[in-house]
């Protein structure tokens, strides 16, 4: 598993680590029931504070991806594939949102923003 | 459970106070102290390891009064500033003194960290570099399977590879949950990467104590000009320092500061900068 980590990004660290676990679990590099490394070994290993380690796996155990059993292990959860296209396509809004706002402020046509996107998901092809 | 708890720590010399200092190490965490030459830090070791006397203050390890119960330093392994071994000893002489001192001494362990390290067995220690003596008192001080672990500057003076070597064994000694560590030390980036926890000392006082991931993430140092400077109201930074072309203004929750003004420059801060501002800085 590859877990890199940038200390001159300006993103928390926990953070860091939160999300690339997160990409794996959604892209099924990890799998359910699969455990994860302890908080001990994946803060040696990634030069870190265990308390930034806690730190990721406590938020990505509230957004249910994870799952820790005491004196076990942190385990990962069986996912539920709709709740997580739920939270992608709020990501979705609010980036939208912003689009909308820019938009507004500079009198950019709504026929504009669809051709770009339309643009957009073609090259995407 | 906590390995080291110190509670309202006095003692007074003449030019030097330590003022009620108090902190704790729980189990399974390291705790980095940090401050200036003369700050306290080493006057604080001495009194957790009973060199200190007649100070006021309780000291208690795994719980205990470090005073009334002297074995439970066969649990705590010390590296000091200043090399303790007499320099006309052999490297190997270290083994067969050690092991009577302490019950659980692992010779097997010595030799082996000795090896790993690439230290001679026959030369004397008068003999060895500096850096080489600071890793042979590491490696004594983790030969006995201490489950605390007290370091007063112990990456000082060794090479950069010696030291992330060194950080490496501190790092496996932390993988058993039982274990902790405190570590005084002026090369802040070693802390920035292991430590849990920091105390700051000046002038014999506990200034900052804080999660060190947290003040990572947290604290800030904004760059701007006198009149953006100006603007900054009074509780919202911490310390602030006026350079020829600039101010340099520490910020102890950058979130909350971006939302608050429009100052285009918040930097990332490091233990070290952190220590200038809050020992140079004015407020």
């Amino acid at each position: 598993m590859d877990i890199i980590i940038s200390n001159s990004s300006g993103i928390p660290i926990y953070e860091q680590i939160k999300e690339q676990i997160k990409d794996k679990i959604i892209n099924n590099e990890l799998v359910s029931g699969e455990l994860l490394p302890s908080i001990r070994s994946l803060a040696r290993d990634l030069r870190c504070s265990v308390i930034t380690t806690k730190n990721a796996y406590e938020e990505l155990e509230k957004e249910g991806y994870v799952k820790t059993i005491p004196a076990k292990g942190t385990y990962v959860n069986n996912i539920n594939v709709e709740l997580i296209r739920e939270e992608q396509l709020k990501k979705v809004e609010s980036l939208l949102e912003k689009v909308v706002n820019i938009a507004t402020i500079n009198k950019i046509k709504k026929k504009e923003i669809m051709d770009i996107l339309n643009i957009l998901f073609e090259e995407e092809k | 459970m906590n390995a080291l708890e110190i509670k309202n720590l006095n003692k007074k010399y003449e030019g030097f106070e330590l003022k009620n200092v108090s902190f704790t190490v729980e189990e399974g965490t390291v705790m980095g102290l940090i401050g200036e030459n003369g700050a306290g830090k080493t006057t604080i070791i001495k009194a957790i390891l009973n060199i200190l006397t007649n100070y006021k203050g309780e000291i208690l390890i795994f719980e205990a009064d470090n005073k009334k119960n002297l074995n439970i330093y066969e649990d705590v392994g010390v590296v000091l500033d200043d090399m303790f071994f007499p320099e006309i000893l052999y490297v190997k002489d270290i083994n067969s003194i050690m092991k009577d001192i302490f019950t659980k001494w692992d010779s097997k362990l010595f030799f082996q960290y000795l090896e790993m390290f690439k230290l001679p067995l026959n030369k004397q220690i008068k003999t060895l570099s500096k850096g080489m003596r600071k890793k042979l008192e590491i490696i004594t001080a983790l030969a006995h399977h201490p489950k605390l672990l007290i370091l007063d500057e112990p990456t000082t003076g060794i090479d950069p590879i010696a030291r992330s070597e060194v950080i490496d064994l501190f790092r496996n000694f932390m993988q058993d949950e039982k274990c902790s560590i405190l570590l005084s030390s002026h090369i802040t980036t070693d802390l920035e990467h292991i430590a849990d926890y920091i105390t700051f000392i000046d002038k014999g006082e506990v200034v900052l104590a804080d999660s060190c991931p947290l003040l990572m993430d947290n604290y800030g140092i904004v760059k701007c000009n006198e009149k953006e400077f100006q603007k900054i109201a009074k509780d919202d930074y911490l310390k602030y320092k006026k350079n020829k072309y600039d101010y340099e203004v520490l910020i102890s929750n950058k979130k909350e500061f971006k939302k608050k003004y429009d100052i285009k420059i918040i930097d990332n801060i490091t233990l070290e900068e952190l220590m200038v501002l809050m020992i140079k800085g004015g407020k």
